[in-house]
């Protein structure tokens, strides 16, 4: 990330927000609202004396409230850049006129309360969407407590546990009274390859994510005891496979082929009750703390995004790609690139080679003057066309502009933009706009030969 | 085709088609009855695929479901097993080979029986006769005092009002199982 903000040729544009998207590929003109972060991010030194002093604390976000932060905060430790933002929902002196401590401290002058929002609009040749990832909400399992036990937790919280730097000092503890976990319930798919109540599809990362768990307990507490209830292990990568039976056979872990029914309290543990498909039994496990592995879905906005941006997704939320074998990284409105796991759940290796697939895609575009695209593309018959703009309403990719001849206007299709789909052809009532190679005489004979 | 016979048999009786089951035994680990069975649900689902009939009816598995439905509520494929339970003992009811089914089997007529006759079930005598049948005369005597000092059972049958339409009720069910 460091890299990434030091190097000339990047210009990081951190704590913004797309604001509108107009163009197309090779010529995009994309507003962008840089939000109010209340710090100068030239003056601001990064020296940390506003979080300091600053005596609002609020849950964590990032540590999943497991640990607390300022108003004035940055997100992690090694936030890129290193400038604070402060947050005015929760800050003293924007909800209730006092305090200012923040800017009474900083050495450098830093802090501005005044800051607006700033609009810029800007240039660019191509776009490529990495927005990642968000965890499904669990609580809809009313079996494993809805949410209202506080020693279920997730993998994202085991993370957050894990780090010595964290907010329980690299300790996999308890929430409820923050005693070291002994017993520990791994729970994976939940959430995931569940048609009735979650999401249908495999989440990917998770049998990996959940080994390591296992792993890295038995590593920092060697007296305690990780059970892993699964339905199947999807370990398809390079070592991974080796790396799941390590984890059973050298560090411990006791694997249970099962979904778990339900999970309850009892005094101060958990009663998990799963099953073990393999010996056919119920199985009943007492445990300190129980992880879910809960499915990836995409973020709240993504549909939001997908909309400024005129990208297509699926049901679940995830961004289109043109061909799920052959092109991955592409979206279907050209010059937008997509990569990790917006367009799927997907791990790190993968997701960086995708990135570097999308990096060539754009190479690719800007190494030509001209782009050759599918001839299988509306075009407007102007002898014809009324000027009702229907076509122009229907097209899913704005690609249909008004252009103006010998003082009429008549619908005009902007090449690059058009991907053939025909919603405009089929909702032309005078027959003005045909796709080409797919005209009603070419459809008319096809269906004449079929019947023949 | 042959490979999928009792499936598509389950499936036309109850609906449920247990070819959607990934065996990931949810109906197992939730089943308040599945350390009795000799075949857990998750593994009847996979004998239905297997075509193991003849294997299948000789279980005690449907016969000791309490048809509490927590199987059918929360597999993830929305398959209804319960019903699938419910389906199976129709299926083996004609021949019971299962030696337990046998005085299952018999308790359940009884039990309807006594609701036919009073409306609500004559506990006394719905078990003394049910015991008799099934040779076992004294096998709850030792309860009796308790109970009947804690008003727990009535030495009488309670007859309701509307008999007449419990009845109709029964026999408007006895036409589901012709």
């Amino acid at each position: 990330m460091t890299e990434s903000s030091q190097d000339e040729k990047i210009t990081l544009l951190t704590y913004a927000e797309i604001e509108e998207v107009k163009g197309f590929v090779g010529n995009y003109d994309v507003t962008i609202r840089k939000k109010a972060r209340s710090v100068d991010l030239v003056k601001c030194t990064g020296c940390g004396e506003c979080k300091q002093k600053c005596p609002k604390k609020v849950p964590s976000e990032f540590d999943m409230v497991l640990g607390t932060r300022k108003a004035i905060y940055t997100p992690f430790t090694q936030a890129v850049p290193n400038v604070p933002v402060i947050d005015r929902e929760c800050c003293l002196y924007f909800t209730k006129g006092k305090c200012q401590i923040c800017s009474k401290v900083c050495p450098a002058g830093a802090v501005d309360y005044e800051q607006k929002d700033e609009l810029i609009t800007e240039k660019f040749g191509a776009i490529v969407v990495a927005t990642g990832f968000d965890q499904f909400d669990w609580t809809v399992y009313g079996e494993y407590g809805g949410g209202r036990i506080k020693n279920i937790v997730t993998g994202l919280h085991i993370e957050r546990m894990l780090e010595t730097s964290g907010p329980t000092g690299g300790h996999i503890i308890r929430p409820s009274d923050g005693k070291e976990a002994k017993v520990v319930v791994f729970v994976q798919c939940a959430g995931s390859r569940d048609e009735a109540k979650g999401k249908p599809y495999c989440s990917r990362v998770c049998c990996m994510y959940t080994a390591k768990h296992a792993l890295l307990l038995k590593d920092h507490q060697p007296d305690s005891q990780a059970y892993v209830f699964y339905i199947d292990i999807r370990a398809g990568g390079k070592n991974y496979e080796e790396f799941t039976k390590k984890v059973q056979r050298d560090h411990g872990a006791v694997y249970i082929r099962g979904r778990v029914s339900k999970i309850y309290e009892k005094g101060d543990k958990l009663v998990v009750c799963g099953a073990d498909t393999l010996t056919g039994k119920p199985v009943k496990i007492e445990a300190d703390l129980v992880v879910l592995a809960t499915a990836m879905v995409p973020q709240a906005d993504a549909t939001a995004l997908a909309q400024k941006l005129n990208i297509p997704y699926d049901k679940h939320g995830f961004y289109t790609e043109v061909h799920p074998k052959l092109q991955p990284v592409a979206s279907v409105t050209k010059g937008i690139f997509l990569t990790g796991a917006c367009q799927f759940p997907r791990d790190i290796p993968d997701t960086v080679a995708m990135s570097g697939a999308a990096a060539v895609g754009v190479c690719g575009i800007f190494s030509q003057d001209e782009m050759s695209i599918e001839p299988r593309i509306a075009c407007v018959d102007t002898e014809r066309c009324v000027s009702c703009f229907n076509c122009l309403q229907v097209c899913p990719f704005n690609a249909i502009v008004q252009q103006e001849i010998d003082g009429k206007t008549y619908a005009y299709v902007q090449e690059s933009l058009c991907t053939g789909c025909g919603n405009c052809a089929s909702t032309c009532r005078v027959r003005a706009i045909t796709v080409r190679g797919f005209t009603d005489e070419q459809l008319y004979a096809q269906i004449k030969a079929a019947l023949n | 085709m042959d490979a999928h016979n009792f499936r598509e048999q389950i499936k036309e009786l109850s609906g449920a088609d247990v070819g959607k089951c990934i065996q990931c035994g949810k109906c197992t680990a939730g089943c308040p009855v599945a350390v009795d069975m000799d075949y857990v649900p998750n593994q009847v689902m996979q004998l239905i695929r297997m075509n193991e009939k003849d294997c299948l009816l000789k279980a005690n598995t449907f016969w000791f479901c309490a048809a509490c439905q927590t199987c059918s509520a929360r597999c993830p494929e929305d398959i209804d097993i319960a019903k699938i339970m419910n389906t199976l003992r129709r299926l083996a009811a004609d021949d019971m080979i299962n030696v337990q089914a046998k005085k299952i089997s018999k308790l359940n007529r009884e039990f309807l029986k006594s609701i036919r006759m009073f409306g609500r079930v004559y506990e006394l005598g719905m078990v003394m006769k049910y015991n008799l049948m099934t040779g076992q005369p004294l096998k709850d005597v030792s309860l009796a005092p308790a109970l009947f000092s804690k008003g727990k059972i009535g030495l009488l049958p309670h007859k309701v009002k509307g008999l007449d339409q419990v009845k109709k009720i029964i026999k408007e069910g006895k036409r589901f199982t012709e």
